[in-house]
């Protein structure tokens, strides 16, 4: 650790007339020798961490190799590269492309939504309403995934609330020429893609607010005065100095919104139209088909996909906003 | 963060109207899960509600399966929590300050359990437990929750590791406690209610876990799977109305606590998940 102690060593001996017992004497080992310390220290989680989790991915990956027969529905440790090759063909291209763009665009609507959030949060608000801010914030981040995703079976339902107020407020055609669109649209909010796309925008929103609100924060006003001060009007400084210096911020924030999205698959499940993402896809070949191996290649894709962005993010500046 | 004698103009109402749109969106759904959880009709959906009625919480508090999906969720989330606080703590303290060979990695390490999607999480664990031949079941799923919590726990105590100055650990040595006194008197009352805060989270995170819970949960029943196959039980919808406004409830408790105990410092609590 430091140095005013360390170098003389023998400080702590001069006191002979303390008696010294183990746990004492031990401590001390400990303080003099930091090296021996940090291998104590990090042997837990490393044996937990290394036995429980990354062993388990490897052997996942691994097992993308092996070859499942289609007739006999079981599994053999010949290896092949072919549960890899299929991620290729149309049908499963399809469904990449599919949560791809889903990903894609929920991670550029949540950015739309939560920037006015986080820069009133950071700018304006203080004491009292920046605090009711952030408990507003945090609170629904933090609520049962699943409870969210019931919320919003309520509120799409035929019957349901959105309906009502939409009829209320008369929006009712513009509602059909939504879902009428191809695309995004479908029969009813609940089944369209529309409505699914809403729903992940949701539930992700608030992993996107938290870190422009935190790159919106680290901004000195000075630069703001600077930028005010040679003449520039407010919605100059905005697009020429608050915006560029917020990109760290949503980009790490669209980290959460993108990865999330990528994996998810409860929400394509309860709601919007058939056509499997990823995620569900993962689950159907390991759970009703069995077919460990090619669900284990389609966890190489969003592995992938996510690294590949988080090299993009990364040169965004994202990494020092988290 | 911005000095007070700098004068900023107001907000645009724009702006204003936008924010606040936005906290209304956040919230909108929650404020519909309460309300449904009242509502005297059985099983339908319309909006507004016919009438209200609070017999439906004596009804679900009534059932054996909901209560024992409550407990066996305390249970768990508890015993993850424990796992988490000690290896997160070790993490962070070996951490905070030095920089050794493959400090990156651990780090890496540590975030991949919740930063890959929970689908992959889910599976290899899965995978990893057949493979040692461990039967699906309440460990199988604590194992799982503590893996992913302990960056909970690691990211508050490894900020307040970092708040702590060096020089008040010095001072204590050279005022002549020994390195046991050091770690009672001065770091542990430091590190106190980050780990706590810490602990709240966790607990509150593995209390709702879904996605890897599906797969490390072999029979076993906790809430949040619970919750989920009672989506596609059309005629228990009352029940669980309740129990989702219940569970919500029960997860702002910690994740409250957790803002509390850690708002007066520069990183708070829950801001990252």
């Amino acid at each position: 650790m430091s140095s005013a102690v360390s170098s003389n060593p023998a400080a702590f001996n001069s006191h002979p007339e303390q008696p010294r017992n183990l746990l004492q004497r031990c401590s001390d080992a400990l303080y003099l020798q930091p090296q021996l310390l940090l291998l104590l220290l990090l042997t837990p989680p490393l044996l937990w961490f290394g036995s429980v989790y990354i062993a388990s991915l490897l052997a996942l990956l691994w097992q993308g190799l092996y070859t499942f027969d289609d007739f006999t529905m079981l599994v053999s440790h010949t290896l092949t590269l072919s549960n890899y090759a299929q991620l290729f063909e149309a049908a499963n291209f399809d469904i990449i492309l599919r949560t791809l763009l889903m990903a894609l665009s929920v991670s550029l609507f949540s950015a739309m939504l939560a920037f006015p959030v986080a820069y009133y949060m950071a700018r304006y608000a203080s004491g009292k309403t920046k605090a009711f801010f952030y408990l507003a914030v945090m609170l629904p981040m933090w609520t049962s995934y699943i409870v969210k995703a019931y919320a919003w079976t309520l509120l799409l339902a035929q019957e349901g609330v959105s309906n009502w107020f939409i009829d209320l407020l008369h929006l009712t055609p513009v509602l059909n020429w939504l879902l009428s669109l191809p695309g995004i649209g479908g029969n009813t909010l609940s089944t369209s893609n529309l409505g699914r796309f809403l729903v992940f925008t949701y539930i992700w929103l608030p992993f996107m607010i938290l870190p422009i609100q935190a790159s919106l924060e680290r901004l000195p006003p000075s630069l703001l005065q600077a930028s005010s001060d040679l003449g520039a009007t407010p919605a100059k400084t905005f697009r020429h100095v608050i915006l560029p210096l917020s990109v760290p911020g949503i980009a790490a924030g669209s980290i959460f919104t993108f990865s999330l999205t990528l994996g998810d698959y409860i929400v394509p499940q309860l709601v919007g139209p058939p056509g499997l993402f990823l995620g569900s896809m993962v689950y159907v070949q390991q759970g009703s088909i069995g077919n460990m191996p090619m669900a284990a290649a389609f966890t190489l894709v969003p592995i992938v996909l996510i690294s590949v962005y988080l090299a993009i993010v990364k040169r965004m500046g994202a990494f020092d906003a988290l | 963060m911005r000095s007070d004698s700098q004068k900023i103009p107001g907000a645009s109402p724009w702006l204003k109207l936008a924010a606040w749109g936005g906290l209304l969106f956040l919230h909108f759904p929650i404020v519909v899960i309460a309300i449904y959880a009242f509502n005297t009709e059985e099983s339908a959906f319309s909006f507004p509600p016919k009438g209200f009625t609070t017999k439906w919480f004596s009804v679900a508090l009534q059932r054996q399966d909901v209560l024992e999906a409550i407990g066996l969720s305390l249970q768990i989330a508890c015993f993850a929590t424990l796992i988490a606080l000690v290896l997160g703590t070790l993490a962070a303290a070996a951490m905070y300050r030095k920089s050794f060979f493959g400090k990156e990695s651990i780090t890496l390490m540590l975030i991949l359990p919740i930063a890959l999607p929970g689908i992959i999480t889910g599976l290899a664990l899965l995978n990893g437990f057949k493979a040692v031949g461990l039967e699906p079941g309440m460990l199988t799923i604590i194992i799982g929750h503590a893996t992913f919590c302990v960056v909970i726990v690691y990211n508050n105590v490894v900020a307040r590791f970092r708040r702590t100055s060096a020089s008040l650990i010095e001072a204590s040595m050279d005022l002549g406690a020994d390195g046991w006194q050091t770690f009672r008197y001065i770091l542990l009352p430091n590190l106190g209610s980050a780990m706590l805060a810490g602990g709240m989270l966790a607990f509150a995170l593995s209390f709702d876990e879904l996605i890897v819970t599906t797969f490390t949960a072999g029979h076993e029943k906790p809430l949040p799977i619970w919750l989920l196959n009672q989506l596609t039980r059309p005629r228990d919808v009352p029940v669980t109305n309740v129990v989702a406004l219940l569970v919500m409830l029960a997860t702002m408790i910690p994740v409250s606590l957790a803002y509390l105990l850690t708002r007066d410092g520069d990183s708070v609590a829950g801001s990252g998940k």
